[in-house]
């Protein structure tokens, strides 16, 4: 069968052509999340795309000007909800960058695993919806079995599936019980037959491939043109990723790859992240085996992070901290800072400006996103609707991230 | 980055475009450089395309209010991937006139995050091909992260301020 | 096989309603067996808008399974559907589209919000939230959490059924009915 060329010269196209106006609007179930894209189209092939984002604008940066440091965190549970444990931690540790914390590497390792964790969640979620654009409903079905496996294991750190508001700022708010350790044990030994199956359903199934490859392609110029970061960059050929680039939480040793592709297509995106759940599920394994045993579960950062009890009810420093920190009362040092970590889409960064009150003066969440929506009309220019679907989809655009 | 990459930088900028360094510091080891408004496109377009600094990446652009409330300021974060060296370049201006030159030319990334500091702050970048309102509703007149600005919906008669800590 | 007894659930198929049986025919009240078969179809539209929508993803995948309750099929179009389900913030610049949508739903039509934020706006007491689409449209049932778990999902489901099971055939023509849509401004 030949192989689908988009169709990328639209010049062919004449002036005087009449052309239907498409409204792919907010509601439609095929664009996860609400995004309206008005389509000219000639025929099945869309000449020209004009996206409106904004139908979930939460106003978050504005929000987070009103709150103190600790209640931030259950803001960036709520902007890439597929995997919200990344944000909580990456917001942890901007805010540990700020008051100049260190923490112990057990403490490091044990968000390495919650972040790889929700890593697979987030590209789980994002390959088998691929899948259901394309037609094929079962793999998502089952499938979103293991996601409630991992759900369980939040559940047991922290008590939410979802938006987690996982952690504190300086570790974790308790020690993780002994069937959290049992439950990523049963899936790390489960998961990888599970996702074989998965695999073996779309990965080289000849109906899946001529659907998507070549379907939405993007150059890695382009690409950085357009500030592409994650799995959306990496299948367009450029390696970068900010675990390996500026390494946060212990990253830097651990021993993983990071997968490229070739031509940006869809193809490429969804097998980047089919790699990077394998990859995940080896970093988990290293930083199990490698787990140093002392260190506890927080570090010693008094002034942010609770007191246990008992020294709250018998001790009057831990009084005093306890009141401080719930009235929200710390003193934060001035300054500017930027930090990023690897989301499930790519660069999250936050860059926070500080005036030493008890809320952030500017808190700015680098989306990703938001970011790299921008070249979807350029991806789609010439291909077919079907096609500028399975794009949107394998481009992982959360509506939370996007709209903020 | 170290204070002597931080000079190499600056000498290199004041070489090339004179006199449009405010000032340069380095908090928490990343280097901001404070520009003048005059100079911004310069000053960026020389950091894109000199070969020896080469910040091809722009990751990030935004807006933010000074602390005195009278002006208006515009940040940029820049990458350079090859040698991994990363720099925040700042200005400023006064909120009455908040106008600055676009940077879409330089870096096409940068349209839709010029649409959004406009749309929060009414920052204007002149020569952005569709500079309008990309979060709020369009018939939105106001601008609604500066400061003088209430977070809440001033016309919701559902929520008690007082219970609510306001 | 352990020696443990078997717990077995109390299974309920659905009740047969009253009515007077003999050799060959049933008769009963029309209003009852039409309000058994819209209970155990509701088709529902889906509006996901954020977080609650992946809760809803986890109710209908094999876990929770939504389609065992009679909604089997999704319906993205509002003619073909029953049961409007708002999951998620509704922002201001959404609320003229979701108030679109539910006027071109077709009687009897049945609302659930669910989650905090389509309750009542959540946790985003902002100047572009709606603070409840109930402010828009007229809400049967409010389903509570943040995101709430499949399982209240489901109990509100439930709930709608119950609603749709004991609802008068002439309710959507009453006066009351009609004075409750011209409060929303709708005809």
């Amino acid at each position: 069968m030949a192989k689908k060329e988009p169709i990328k010269n639209t010049d062919d196209f004449v002036e005087e052509k009449e052309y239907s106006i498409l409204n792919l609007g907010p509601t439609h179930p095929a664009t996860h999340g609400i995004f309206q894209n008005v389509l000219k189209m000639d025929g099945e092939i869309i000449h020209e795309a004009t996206p409106t984002v904004g139908y979930i604008h939460r106003a978050f940066e504005k929000l987070a000007e009103r709150r103190p440091y600790n209640q931030i965190t259950t803001l960036t549970d709520r902007l890439n909800y597929c995997s919200s444990p990344i944000n909580n931690m990456g917001w942890h540790m901007t805010v540990e960058k700020l008051i100049g914390a260190k923490l112990p590497k057990r403490v490091e390792y044990m968000r390495v695993i919650v972040m790889e964790l929700s890593r697979i969640a987030d590209h789980l979620i994002c390959n088998s919806v691929i899948g259901v654009d394309t037609g094929a409903m079962t793999g998502f079905l089952y499938i979103f079995q293991w996601r409630e496996k991992i759900y369980d294991i939040y559940e047991s750190i922290c008590g939410a599936r979802l938006t987690t508001n996982m952690g504190r700022i300086g570790g974790f708010e308790r020690e993780w019980p002994q069937k959290t350790w049992d439950l990523i044990d049963a899936f790390l030994k489960n998961y990888p037959k599970a996702l074989q199956e998965f695999a073996n359903l779309l990965e080289r199934n000849k109906i899946f491939m001529d659907r998507t490859i070549n379907c939405g392609p993007i150059s890695a110029e382009m690409a950085l043109n357009y500030s592409f970061t994650g799995p959306n960059l990496r299948a367009a050929g450029v390696d970068y990723d900010v675990r390996v680039a500026t390494p946060y939480s212990s990253y830097e040793d651990f021993n993983f790859t990071v997968p490229i592709g070739t031509s940006g297509d869809t193809y490429d995106r969804f097998m980047v992240r089919q790699e990077e759940m394998y990859q995940s599920m080896d970093i988990i394994k290293q930083a199990i085996k490698n787990m140093p045993k002392e260190g506890g579960f927080h570090a010693d950062v008094p002034d942010f992070y609770l007191p246990p009890k008992e020294e709250v009810y018998n001790n009057m420093e831990a009084l005093i901290y306890h009141f401080k920190i719930v009235m929200g009362e710390t003193d934060v040092p001035k300054g500017e800072i930027y930090h990023c970590v690897e989301g499930g889409n790519g660069e999250l960064g936050f860059y926070l400006q500080s005036d030493g009150g008890r809320t952030p003066f500017r808190l700015h969440f680098r989306r990703p996103c938001f970011i790299y929506y921008q070249a979807y009309p350029e991806m789609i220019k010439g291909s077919m609707l079907s096609d500028a679907i399975i794009t949107m989809s394998s481009m992982n655009v959360i509506a939370g991230e996007l709209d903020a | 980055m170290s204070q002597d990459l931080l000079n190499k930088l600056t000498e290199s900028i004041n070489l090339n475009v004179g006199g449009a360094i405010e000032k340069a510091e380095l908090p928490y080891d990343f280097a901001t450089i404070t520009i003048h408004k005059e100079h911004i496109h310069e000053v960026l377009e020389f950091l894109k395309n000199d070969k020896n600094w080469n910040f091809h990446f722009l990751t990030d652009l935004t807006g933010f209010q000074t602390a005195d409330e009278k002006q208006l300021g515009v940040v940029y974060h820049l990458h350079n991937m090859i040698t991994n060296i990363r720099v925040r370049i700042k200005t400023h201006f006064d909120i009455n006139k908040p106008e600055i030159p676009t940077a879409t030319d330089i870096w096409p990334g940068a349209n839709w995050m010029e649409r959004e500091t406009f749309d929060f702050y009414g920052v204007k970048f002149k020569g952005h091909p569709n500079l309008k309102r990309i979060l709020n509703v369009d018939e939105m007149d106001i601008f609604p992260l500066r400061k003088e600005y209430p977070l809440e919906d001033q016309q919701r008669e559902d929520k008690d301020d007082k219970m609510f800590g306001r | 096989m352990s020696n443990k007894p078997i717990k077995r659930t109390k299974l309920e198929m659905a009740k047969s309603p009253e009515g007077i049986e003999g050799p060959g025919f049933f008769a009963a009240k029309l209003q009852d067996v039409i309000g058994l078969a819209r209970a155990n179809s509701l088709w529902p539209l889906p509006f996901a808008t954020s977080c609650c929508g992946i809760e809803f993803m986890a109710t209908m995948a094999s876990d929770y399974d939504l389609a065992r309750f009679g909604s089997e099929r999704l319906s993205f179009s509002p003619r073909q559907a029953d049961m409007l389900m708002v999951m998620g913030t509704i922002a201001k610049k959404m609320g003229p589209t979701l108030r679109q949508v539910y006027e071109q739903m077709a009687e009897p039509r049945w609302v659930l919000s669910v989650g905090a934020c389509a309750s009542s706006g959540g946790i985003f007491d902002t100047y572009s939230v709606l603070q409840g689409i109930d402010r828009i449209i007229p809400v049967d049932v409010y389903v509570p959490g943040c995101p709430p778990r499949p399982e209240q999902i489901i109990e509100g489901i439930l709930k709608i059924q119950e609603l749709a099971k004991n609802e008068s055939l002439r309710r959507r023509n009453s006066p009351e009915y009609k004075k409750l849509m011209n409060s929303y401004g709708i005809e």
